[in-house]
C-alpha cells in the first residue's frame, strides 16, 4: 500500500481558495446599493432568462456570481428554506440573517469536505420598514460571512468596484441616482465596455411594493434613469 | 417522518438537489411537515363550518365575495371569518366547508403558487392553478366522507386568453369551468337564485359589486348559517375583484356603503 503524499493543511486551503477565486474572477460582478426606499441589486447579464438576482421571500433577495449551476442550487435551497420557515412559523420569522448563516454553513461545508469548492459568491439582502433596518450580507466561497454597510460588490474586481461605489454613494439617494452610480461603477472597470440598457439585470427590494417587496426593473426604466 | 426530515430548518441547507422540483407540498411531505388530520369515523363533534361564497363574471373579469360567519352546529362560532383570499397576484380563491381545514388548504395553495413562481421565474397558467387546487381537494376526499368536506371556488385572470375565468369544484376533486357565475356553501342556492335574476355578462363594476353583496344578503335572509352585513358591529362581506390589473380587495368603506344602501332597498 502506498502512502498518500503529505500536503500541509495551509497549502491545501490556499490551493482550494485560489481555485475558487480564479473561477469567481472570471464572471461578471454584481453590485448592491441602498437607496431611499430600499435596496438595489444590479449586474451585467446578457441572458434574459438565466438570472443571477432572485426573490427569496417577502423582504429578502438573493444575488449570486460565479458558476450558474452552483449558485442556482443555493437559490432554490434558499427559497425552500424561506417558504418552509414562513409556513411553519410566521412570515416575519424569515430573515436575511438566518438565510445568510445557512448559506455560510453550507458553503463552509462544501469548501472543506467536497472534491471541489464552489466557485461562487452570494449577496443576501433584506429591507426593513426604515433604512436603518436594512441588512446586506456577503457570503464567500469558503463560508466567510460579512455584513455590508450600505453598498458592496461581489465577483471580479470587487475591490475596485467597492471604491467606486464609495465615491458615488450618498445616504437616502433616489433610485435613479443609485442606478447611475451602480451602472457607472461597473462600466468604469478596466476591461469593461458600455452596456446596452437591455444588457443589465436589475431588481429592487422596495418599501412601496406591498407584501412582496422584490421587483425587477425593465430596460426602459434603466434607460430613463441613466439619461 | 423520513430519516432526513427537517433538513432545511436545521442549520446548513441541503444543496444536493440537482434537479429542483418546484412543488412546495412535495417538499413539505419530504420534510415531514405536511398537515395531517386523522379523525375517527362518524365523529359527532361540531366543528366550525364556513358558508356562502360566490363569484360572478363581469365585463372586466371576476368578482368574488363571501359572508363572514362560521357556525358549529347551531352555534355561531365566529363572526369575522375571512373566506375570500388572494391566491396570487392574478387569482382569488374562496372556501366553504370545514373552516380550519379550508383555511390551511388555502395557506398551502398560496404558498405553493408563490413557491413555484419564485423557483421557476414564471407564474403557473390559470388552468395549471385550477388543476392543482382540484388535486388538493381530491386528496382531501377521505375526510369529506367523514363529514369534513372542503369545497373551494377559484377565479383568476387568464393572461393568455385575456379574460377572467371561474372554476367550481366538488368533493371528489372534479373541476368545472363556469361561464357566468357560481356559488357554494349552505346559502349558495339562495344566492344563486338571486344572481340569476340580475346577471348580465356585460355588467360594469358598480353593478356587479351591488349584485354580489345583495346576493349575500338574500342568502343570509334564508340561511341561518350565513351572516348578513352587520351595520351595528361593522361586519361586512369580503369582496374582491380579479381583472387584467390583477387582484384587488375592495375597501371596507365602499362595501359598507353598498351594503347599507342595499339593506334599505330590500323589500
Amino acid at each position: 500500500m502506498s502512502m498518500p503524499m503529505y500536503v500541509p493543511p495551509e497549502q491545501l486551503i490556499k490551493d482550494r481558495a485560489d481555485f475558487a477565486k480564479k473561477g469567481i474572477a472570471r464572471g461578471r460582478p454584481i453590485v448592491v446599493l441602498e437607496y431611499e426606499d430600499g435596496v438595489l441589486l444590479l449586474g451585467e447579464n446578457p441572458s434574459g432568462s438565466l438570472q443571477k438576482i432572485g426573490e427569496i421571500y417577502d423582504k429578502v433577495a438573493f444575488a449570486g456570481v460565479g458558476r450558474f449551476n452552483e449558485f442556482e442550487s443555493l437559490r432554490v435551497a434558499g427559497i425552500r428554506y424561506a417558504d418552509l420557515k414562513g409556513y411553519s412559523y410566521g412570515r416575519a420569522d424569515v430573515t436575511a440573517k438566518g438565510l445568510a448563516n445557512a448559506y455560510a454553513q453550507s458553503l463552509g461545508q462544501v469548501f472543506t469536505h467536497e472534491v471541489k469548492p464552489y466557485e461562487i459568491e452570494l449577496i443576501v439582502a433584506e429591507i426593513g420598514d426604515i433604512t436603518a433596518d436594512t441588512r446586506i450580507y456577503r457570503v464567500q466561497f469558503d463560508g466567510t460571512l460579512r455584513d455590508l454597510d450600505h453598498f458592496g460588490a461581489i465577483g471580479g474586481d470587487d475591490d475596485q468596484l467597492t471604491s467606486r461605489l464609495e465615491d458615488g454613494f450618498e445616504a437616502d439617494m433616489s433610485l435613479a441616482s443609485a442606478l447611475r452610480v451602480g451602472c457607472d461603477a461597473i462600466e468604469s472597470l478596466d476591461d469593461a465596455d458600455e452596456v446596452a440598457a437591455d444588457g443589465w439585470e436589475v431588481a429592487v427590494l422596495d418599501r412601496g411594493n406591498g407584501r412582496r417587496k422584490f421587483h425587477r426593473l425593465d430596460a426602459a426604466t434603466i434607460e430613463a434613469a441613466r439619461q | 417522518m423520513s430519516s432526513d426530515a427537517r433538513r432545511y430548518l436545521s442549520g446548513s441547507l441541503p444543496i444536493d438537489a440537482v434537479t429542483p422540483h418546484a412543488s412546495f407540498v412535495t417538499l413539505l411531505d419530504a420534510e415531514g411537515l405536511a398537515p395531517h388530520w386523522d379523525t375517527a369515523a362518524g365523529s359527532d363533534m361540531d366543528i366550525p363550518e364556513a358558508t356562502t361564497v360566490l363569484a360572478i363574471k363581469y365585463r372586466n373579469g371576476v368578482v368574488m365575495a363571501g359572508d363572514r360567519r362560521a357556525t358549529a352546529g347551531n352555534v355561531i362560532a365566529h363572526r369575522r371569518v375571512q373566506k375570500v383570499f388572494a391566491a396570487d397576484g392574478y387569482s382569488a380563491v374562496a372556501i366553504s366547508g370545514t373552516a380550519g381545514m379550508a383555511i390551511e388548504l388555502i395557506k398551502l395553495f398560496q404558498t405553493e403558487l408563490e413557491h413555484y413562481e419564485k423557483i421557476e421565474g414564471t407564474r403557473l397558467s390559470l388552468e395549471g392553478k385550477a388543476n392543482y387546487l382540484a388535486r388538493m381537494v381530491r386528496n382531501h376526499l377521505p375526510l369529506a366522507f367523514q363529514g369534513l368536506a372542503v369545497v373551494p371556488l377559484f377565479c383568476g385572470y387568464d393572461e393568455s386568453a385575456d379574460e377572467g375565468k371561474l372554476y367550481t369544484f366538488d368533493v371528489v376533486g372534479g373541476r368545472y369551468e363556469e361561464q357566468d357565475y357560481a356559488t357554494t356553501g349552505s346559502g349558495g342556492s339562495e344566492a344563486k337564485s338571486f344572481i340569476k335574476t340580475v346577471h348580465d355578462p356585460q355588467m360594469d363594476e358598480p353593478a356587479v359589486l351591488r349584485a354580489a353583496i345583495e346576493a349575500l344578503i338574500a342568502a343570509a335572509e334564508e340561511d341561518a348559517a350565513t351572516g348578513g352585513p352587520d351595520l351595528r358591529r361593522g361586519i361586512y362581506p369580503n369582496v374582491v375583484t380579479v381583472t387584467a390589473q390583477g387582484f384587488v380587495e375592495i375597501e371596507e368603506e365602499q362595501i359598507a356603503a353598498i351594503a347599507s344602501d342595499a339593506l334599505e332597498a330590500r323589500p
